[in-house]
């Protein structure tokens, strides 16, 4: 069978979601394609060329793809269906708002969230904020899957798969893009961070949960986030929000800071390799899956542990 | 404007999830059922274009259907959109696990008759977790879609939808009619007045099935087992800042 990933990019550079859906597509098959759809992504699609594994990169490049939105995406992805038998989309947000059109237009009902490949036709997916999985059978002649990427372990560099240059959809569309507003940080990116500080309900406002986290997180070089309840209390913008309606991430380390760990927060971290808890609340259910637990006011604690990672020579 | 909103009843949100012990499904028996919390705020949206308020003129909207698939209780959920503030409801009867696709076309099929302006979709359902069925209504429809709103404003034909992405916000325009999918902070949708919940019972509910409609809603995926996650063990408690970055030492972290 032959397995089509639509790479994650941002046109000037290849995210490491694309390497790890190489993972998760070699469980499926030997047969692998990326398609890089940008706009001057040219370094991209090379990139993925030197994914160890990947046969062959379609590269698409037009203004119509600048953005990855939908329709284009969709309108580019569908006819090479021809060619393919699955096609694996990053669940991002640009993999959840185009895999579903693809699928649709194909008839085909797309495996979402897909966490492990079990097959060519089997997969694990959770449900109910990852309260549950399910093991779904797909016989469908053709499969649409969406991939949560932290799931698996990026594949390595070495490959030297040829590159084929193929049109943008001409359009015109129906949607057009307007502008964006980037959250600017010279932090690392939340789903790809190595080490990730969080902030729950507990601090209380915005300022204080800047206040608190942004220096915490500048001296471990860790990405920030939030839990739900901090972003519906304004906390903190919905692009840190951490859990099973925001960002599946897996860092090496995990702080959370004054979150109680509701289960839908917890979908969204479990899999951190070391996860260290700071909570006043002792019965807080964080404390049942944290490595490293304190209670302890985190007004008191943060900037305790600050001074102790400065001794620690960080 | 006329504007359908697709409703979901599912398990309530603060309830806890029982996988059933031989891992045939999720038990559900007895469980308090709500609408689903994204389809709630897309009702919301959806009253507020009517009434004005969320930055939208009065009577941006004229009408607002509510639409649930799914058994007889379904028309709870939609009552429960009436209270809101929709005009009218439309359950379609089906027993079982619909999949998002199926969903899709049974939508397309109402779309088909009753022609609405825009469709506003919660972006997933809290029970299934599949992010897919606004997504798969657009492509079956031929519309624009503008998922993960968190702002939307109307300007003739056409909407600006701010979209919560990685990393930021992004906005694009749609051609009208369209499809938009809700997150979580494009508004707080209300609790319903009790007046309104006694209005809401009043409101006419239309019931069709799949088969009036022509879809075949057989389901295309097996689920073979559904298990509990597996068990993450806390570790120790310590007593300061200072144990706390012994023991990141010892796991290794630096």
């Amino acid at each position: 069978m032959a397995v089509l990933i639509v790479a994650e990019h941002n046109n000037s550079a290849l995210k490491d979601a694309t390497h790890k859906l190489v993972t998760a597509a070699r469980a499926m098959s030997a047969d692998i394609d990326v398609l890089v759809a940008g706009l001057d992504a040219s370094a991209a699609a090379q990139a993925a060329a030197r994914i160890a594994g990947v046969r062959k990169v379609l590269h698409a490049d037009g203004a119509t793809l600048a953005q990855q939105m939908a329709e284009p995406l969709q309108a580019l992805t569908t006819p090479l269906m021809a060619h393919y038998d699955a096609v694996l989309f990053p669940a991002t947000t640009t993999g959840k708002n185009a895999a579903p059109r693809v699928a649709a237009k194909l008839d085909v009902m797309q495996v979402s969230g897909v966490i492990a490949v079990e097959s060519a036709d089997t997969f694990v997916r959770p449900i109910y904020a990852g309260n549950a999985l399910v093991t779904v059978h797909d016989t469908q002649a053709k499969k649409v899957l969406t991939v949560q990427a932290t799931a698996f372990k990026a594949a390595g560099e070495g490959g030297s798969a040829a590159i084929e240059t193929i049109a943008a959809p001409a359009g015109p569309f129906k949607s057009s893009f307007v502008s964006e507003e980037m959250a600017k940080s010279d932090r690392p990116e939340l789903t790809a961070a190595k080490r990730v500080v969080s902030g729950g309900r507990a601090l209380g406002s915005s300022e204080e949960f800047h206040r608190v986290l942004d220096p915490l997180a500048d001296k471990l070089g860790a990405a920030v986030g939030a839990s739900r309840a901090a972003v519906d209390a304004g906390y903190a913008p919905n692009d840190y929000q951490v859990g099973q309606t925001g960002k599946v991430v897996a860092p090496e380390l995990y702080v959370a800071i004054g979150i109680s760990g509701a289960i839908q927060h917890l979908a969204g971290m479990k899999d951190s390799k070391v996860i260290v808890a700071i909570n006043k609340d002792e019965d807080a259910p964080i404390f049942q899956i944290a490595d490293i637990g304190l209670v302890a006011d985190y007004k008191v604690a943060v900037p305790e542990l600050m001074e102790e990672l400065t001794k620690a020579g960080l | 404007m006329k504007v359908l909103v697709p409703v979901k009843r599912v398990l309530d949100y603060n309830l806890k999830v029982r996988v059933k012990s031989d891992g045939s499904g999720v038990d559900l028996s007895n469980l308090k059922m709500s609408i689903n919390p994204f389809c709630e705020i897309a009702i919301e949206e959806a009253v507020r274009m009517r009434e004005g308020g969320g930055g939208h003129a009065k009577d941006a909207a004229n009408e607002v259907i509510a639409v649930s698939i799914g058994p007889e209780q379904c028309q709870e959920t939609i009552r429960n959109a009436l209270a809101i503030g929709a005009d009218r409801g439309i359950l379609v009867k089906a027993e079982g696990e619909i999949e998002p696709l199926a969903v899709a076309k049974l939508l397309k099929a109402i779309v088909d008759t009753e022609k609405p302006d825009l469709v506003i979709l919660g972006k997933q359902a809290i029970d299934d977790d599949n992010n897919a069925t606004g997504q798969m209504l657009a492509a079956l429809l031929d519309w624009p879609q503008a998922t993960f709103a968190s702002k939307i404003v109307l300007h003739g034909d056409k909407a600006s939808v701010t979209r919560e992405v990685d990393g930021g916000l992004q906005t694009i325009d749609v051609a009208l009619p369209a499809i938009i999918t809700t997150d979580l902070r494009l508004n707080e949708p209300r609790y319903a007045s009790l007046p309104n919940i006694m209005k809401a019972k009043k409101k006419p509910i239309d019931v069709k099935t799949p088969a009036e409609l022509g879809v075949d809603i057989a389901p295309r995926l097996k689920v073979v087992k559904t298990a509990e996650p597996p068990k993450r063990q806390g570790g120790a408690k310590v007593k300061t800042a200072a144990e706390l970055v012994g023991k990141l030492k010892e796991a290794g972290v630096f």
